[in-house]
């Protein structure tokens, strides 16, 4: 199994590394925008997927990364800089918005956080000082390191290949220690989670604001991808979309974003071929997609990797085990 | 000193009392047997007792210190652990996870659970249980593919997991067959001979009788007796609140 893995990952790496060479300039910007998605998913998969704190505000905190590096920028900031001012404001509304996430659960906790994408919105279409209004801020630099410049294509998509890298590893270091342990306690038995000694109120405070800093880099890394940013990039639609994304992956499984990310960005672009139609069908799959994978399509993952290493069962859903002659079924 | 005491714990649901004015106290090394009807108010105790529950009225002494207010994990952290009625575990975590996150929390502070990932003698600590509840065999499969009996240790298990001073067990028995039963008491007698203290709520009275060597009744959220299984068991007001007079 880790020889498999450890191939995955080398070859993963490395046509990440080799096939921008080959793109053209619109395909090299969805691979990066899809990388981009990957960190935003990273995100809510860890607030949601394994915490179980549904969050509608992951645009929101997109946006303070974004405006982050937008207005910082023209300052004389490095993008450096500009990231990491965005993640921590993304970081900080997320500790605030946690605070909510201990009263209300569900569709209330939802509800909480669909209104504050709605205020992060109109704040930043209204604060036009700042954020320039609904009119936004248009020529957004890219970053360099002296002499080293990501001003073209490619080489954004490389720097923003490098964050993602980073990204992904600190979300496995993070998932793989003993929070992340407590962050699926809390999703799968919260009041026995919390007998079990862990504080709902520090993990899940947590969990939110880790997910939404992870949102502010995906924010500061979008911006000058587009180069042009407004407050309509981050409404209510774009948080649904990173809902659809985590959910339609996996939810709580590692995998689950990446293969979000890489669907829910590439599959309406396979289907702009039949024009006026792409987004009926788009939705149709989404649909059908719920229906019959309710656990995402890392499901189909799974049974493909049980098929390539000839195994019967998968290793996290092994058989019930046979029946000790000493335990008996309640009365 | 007593070491766990409750003193006038009342507990309403709206204008139905689940618990009136109980007191009791456990003594350190004890073995404490509370039984009582349905609905007499035990697993509603409990709750109260670990923070599951806020109680309406009365306080809840560990140690001379009034843990009435803090919440379930703060509980946990004076070294207090209980088991459920209607079992809760993690279900799609295994066996051995199952054990270890009953048992992370106990030491170090947030930071560190992120930072430390030494975990080996946590996993010496849980396979030593496994082995010692009957476990080896499941120690890697998903607790939700265990069977009811194997659930119902697995939960005992986490309870011992943090090396806790009073253990609260919510019906360990029900649903177990008699071999099983035989070889909880033997169990429990054990660790309580190892010094841990023990709550055991049990419908079995053959079990609570020679268990434990103090039973306290509850009947519609009060206690209606208290005293050695002798005592209990030539009680009329118990039988009345069984059998009705």
């Amino acid at each position: 199994m880790r020889g498999w893995r450890a191939l995955g990952l080398l070859g993963g790496g490395a046509i990440l590394l080799l096939f921008p060479l080959f793109l053209e300039q619109y395909k090299l910007y969805l691979a990066s925008l899809t990388l981009v998605y990957l960190i935003l998913a990273i995100g809510l998969n860890l607030t949601l997927g394994y915490a179980g704190q549904i969050s509608l505000a992951h645009a929101g905190f997109m946006s303070f990364g974004s405006y982050a590096v937008a207005i910082l920028g023209p300052l004389g900031v490095p993008f450096e800089g500009g990231i990491i001012v965005g993640t921590a404001i993304a970081f900080l509304w997320g500790l605030v918005l946690g605070f909510p996430a201990l009263k209300v659960k569900h569709h209330y906790l939802a509800m909480v956080t669909l209104g504050f994408n709605i205020i992060v919105f109109l704040v930043l279409r209204n604060w036009e000082s700042l954020t320039g209004g609904s009119f936004g801020i248009s020529g957004i630099g890219r970053p360099h390191w002296g002499p080293l410049r990501f001003l073209s294509d490619r080489a954004y998509y490389y720097y923003i290949l490098g964050w993602a890298t980073l990204v992904v590893a600190s979300a496995y270091w993070i998932l793989h220690s003993r929070w992340g342990r407590a962050f699926r306690a809390i999703r799968e038995n919260e009041m026995r989670a919390e007998v079990v000694g862990v504080s709902l109120r520090n993990y899940k405070l947590m969990a939110f604001a880790i997910g939404s800093a992870y949102a502010g880099i995906g924010g500061a890394l979008f911006a000058p991808l587009l180069t042009y940013i407004d407050p309509g990039a981050f409404t209510l639609d774009r948080s649904i979309q990173f809902l659809m994304m985590v959910v339609m992956g996996g939810l709580g499984r590692f995998e689950g974003p990446f293969i979000g990310a890489v669907v829910v960005t590439l599959l309406p672009e396979l289907l702009r071929a039949s024009e006026g139609f792409y987004l009926i069908i788009f939705s149709l799959a989404v649909i059908l997609m719920m229906l019959f994978m309710p656990k995402g399509l890392v499901a189909a993952w799974d049974w493909m990797v049980c098929r390539l290493t000839r195994r019967t069962v998968s290793p996290a859903h092994p058989p019930p085990p046979p029946e000790p002659a000493a335990v008996l079924e309640p009365e | 000193m007593p070491l766990l005491e409750i003193r006038q714990l009342s507990k309403h649901f709206f204008h139905l009392s689940a618990l009136s004015h109980v007191s009791l106290s456990v003594e350190p090394g004890e073995l404490l047997g509370l039984i009582g009807p349905n609905g007499s108010g035990k697993t509603t105790l409990f709750n109260c007792v670990t923070g599951v529950l806020r109680p309406s009225r009365g306080h809840v002494f560990y140690q001379g210190e009034d843990i009435t207010k803090l919440t379930a994990d703060a509980v946990y952290h004076r070294g207090i652990s209980r088991t459920f009625q209607l079992i809760q575990l993690f279900p799609e975590m295994t066996v051995l996870e199952n054990l270890l996150m009953a048992a992370q929390e106990r030491t170090g502070t947030l930071f560190t659970r992120l930072l430390r990932r030494d975990e080996t003698e946590e996993t010496d600590r849980a396979l030593k249980l496994v082995e010692y509840l009957g476990l080896s065999g499941v120690k890697d499969n998903l607790a939700a593919n265990l069977s009811y009996g194997q659930q119902k240790l697995l939960d005992f298990g986490m309870a011992l997991m943090p090396d806790p001073q009073v253990i609260l067990l919510d019906e360990p028995m029900a649903g177990v067959n008699p071999t099983m039963i035989k070889a909880l008491v033997t169990h429990i007698q054990d660790l309580n001979a190892r010094g841990y203290t023990f709550v055991v709520i049990e419908h079995n009275m053959e079990v609570v009788m020679s268990l434990c060597r103090r039973i306290v009744v509850l009947s519609q959220g009060e206690k209606i007796a208290e005293g050695t299984p002798a005592e209990i068991h030539d009680n009329a007001d118990v039988m009345d609140a069984y059998f009705g007079s």
